[in-house]
């Protein structure tokens, strides 16, 4: 009976999106059911992780049908502890979209399709079925072409429409490496499918199963920006506001990532003589190209959109590793990543509000009007980039003790670079923007206070992840066993 | 027949990858159309083929009855496909509306507020 608690991440804000369709116009009872369901979602997530913790994995058979038949939800420690990090950024974001979002697009049902999204993402996160991942996948990315178009402006139409052709093709393309592992496997429960790959071992069908993993490489790699898939990105996450943004930055890309952490943990792990190195070549080319892209501008917000980049191939190689070592530095630093992208993309709204531009060169002296701002900036650059408090730090280490001990000796060094460049790139735009003179024209009448209570929030939080990363390390450790060991997965999938 | 059905759901392919890669924004819809249909015969096809009846459990079974889980999972996907396709339909009107112009030459550019 409990078991049927692990569908809770996705009804609720299923209900609560369903209650916001009814009436759109009047925008404070939006605004507060909102609050109420993702401060729901919240709770019950956090329920959830701590009930996993003591139990192990749960997972619950929709409608009774035994596991390779029906569709069964798991919910393993990886997927529960970044459902409580996706419900966390959800709550900070919709207060803050109560004061920047404005009235026009809070009518057109704004709250309900981000409720829908986080269907989605838990959705994504739950599953324990390939083909009902692709259908949480689609829920996801419907509600995300509605939040990039909302408002309907210039800019937002361009970008929607390549965003939208670019994932119809990768949808496509997800359906056909579904069809491909179908026509070899037979089956399309994930624990399932794991076993039946694993009882291949070496047969007729396995130079197959490598072509089938280079698919879901490619579906997902377009869905999280992996090289040379990400060319979209940068100009849509340039379109939409703020907060939608700060929406997507911490969750959108984070799914694709964890997909594929799961399908490479659990289907592919043995593929090492190809598909693990292509993985992990390619994640280090985002990251350089991540570098070069933070690097080569002045303007924020595209500052912090290939700062994603560079993270995303951070936590893709050690990924590609499969060492226990790397995987807990994955984890680390993918919840890390969340949370302060999402916090960094706050931050720059409120840049934004008061001084009307997001690049450096239109003002410099922010310090001078707003100090409390430019160390809240200072902090979660510091944050990013891993300085030894702070919460990118703990990920960062395993991450790069991982490549050393596993040999990549150049990857590892890759990444340590990668966080100077990041340093750099933002202490960049910090100097000119907040250090130097007065210059530009400061609008002061913005609700400062309450735009930066979810940055406080977001930011206090990433802190004490830092901090208290030791209390952290039993939870994360337990995610990482069902992803080291899929027999951990596939006992909790088949059990009695 | 599967070897049939392959060749034909290829030039799908080929036909749907070349008409995305054209400039009108139409032309792409109806690639993207192409491409759907394309794979939901390929899901099709990788169930496999064989001859059976109908899976409809009143019918006389005289062989045995065809794969069910490819066609429900067709479905699923027709549907999805179709609610996108309604989307992008809609906001192609729009960015028709709203840029004058149904080339994707005209959706380039946007940039930082760098210079």
């Amino acid at each position: 009976m409990t078991n049927n608690l692990v569908l809770m991440p996705i009804l609720i804000p299923f209900f609560g999106a369903i209650l916001l369709m009814i009436l759109p116009k009047r925008i404070y009872l939006q605004r507060t059911v909102a609050l109420i369901f993702s401060i729901l979602l919240f709770l019950a997530s956090l329920f959830l992780v701590f009930y996993v913790h003591k139990n192990g994995i749960m997972t619950l058979n929709i409608g009774n049908w035994d596991a390779p038949f029906g569709i069964t939800m798991v919910g393993d420690m990886l997927a529960l502890l970044l459902v409580t990090t996706s419900s966390i950024v959800l709550n900070c974001v919709v207060i803050y979209s109560f004061y920047t979002i404005g009235k026009p697009r809070e009518k057109f049902l704004y709250y309900a399709v981000i409720l829908f999204m986080m269907v989605g993402v838990n959705g994504s996160f739950l599953t324990g079925d390939i083909f009902n991942l692709f259908v949480f996948f689609e829920v996801m990315l419907m509600s995300s072409y509605v939040l990039l178009v909302i408002g309907g402006t210039k800019i937002q139409l361009k970008a929607t429409i390549k965003y939208l052709l670019i994932n119809v093709v990768g949808s496509a393309f997800f359906v056909v490496a579904i069809a491909l592992l179908y026509s070899m496997i037979g089956t399309l429960n994930m624990a399932d499918i794991s076993q039946k790959i694993a009882a291949l071992d070496g047969s007729g069908n396995y130079g197959m199963i490598s072509v089938v993993a280079v698919m879901f490489l490619f579906v997902f790699g377009l869905k999280a920006g992996l090289f040379p898939l990400y060319f979209w990105l940068p100009g849509s996450y340039f379109a939409p506001p703020i907060p939608i943004l700060a929406l997507f930055g911490g969750l959108l890309t984070k799914v694709g990532v964890y997909a594929i952490m799961r399908t490479y943990s659990l289907f592919f792990y043995q593929l090492s003589d190809f598909v693990l190195p292509l993985l992990g070549i390619l994640a280090i080319i985002t990251i350089i190209l991540g570098v070069i892209g933070a690097m080569s501008y002045y303007d924020l917000k595209t500052i912090v959109i290939y700062n994603i980049l560079i993270a995303i191939g951070v936590i893709l190689f050690s990924v590609s590793l499969m060492s226990r070592e790397a995987m807990t530095g994955a984890v680390f630093y993918l919840i890390h990543d969340m949370i302060i992208k999402a916090a960094l993309f706050l931050i720059v709204g409120v840049v934004m509000a008061i001084t009307g531009y997001s690049s450096v060169k239109k003002f410099s002296g922010l310090m001078t009007v707003k100090p409390s701002l430019g160390w809240a900036f200072f902090i979660a650059i510091l944050g990013l980039s891993g300085i030894p408090p702070l919460s990118g730090f703990f990920g960062k280490l395993l991450i790069v003790e991982g490549s050393f001990s596993a040999g990549m000796i150049v990857g590892g060094v890759i990444v340590l670079l990668s966080s100077l460049f990041v340093l750099m790139s933002l202490i960049k735009v910090f100097t000119r923007g907040f250090w130097g003179g007065k210059q530009g024209n400061f609008n002061l009448k913005i609700p400062y206070r309450k735009m930066m209570l979810p940055v406080v929030i977001l930011l206090s939080i990433s802190i004490l992840y830092g901090v208290c990363s030791e209390l952290m390390l039993p939870y994360i450790s337990q995610a990482v066993d069902s992803l080291i060991d899929p027999s951990i997965y596939i006992n909790a999938v088949f059990k009695e | 027949m599967e070897l049939l059905m392959s060749i034909l759901i290829g030039l799908m392919f080929a036909a749907a990858v070349y008409l995305i890669l054209s400039k009108s924004l139409l032309r792409i819809i109806i690639g993207t159309a192409i491409l759907s249909h394309g794979v939901n015969l390929l899901v099709l096809t990788m169930g496999g083929l064989k001859r059976g009846e109908a899976p409809i459990l009143g019918l006389k079974v005289t062989t045995a009855y065809n794969d069910p889980i490819p066609q429900a999972l067709i479905l699923t996907a027709i549907v999805i496909g179709f609610g996108v396709t309604a989307f992008f339909l809609v906001l192609a009107y729009r960015a028709y509306q709203e840029l004058d112009s149904e080339s994707v030459s005209k959706t380039r550019g946007h940039e930082a507020d760098d210079e």
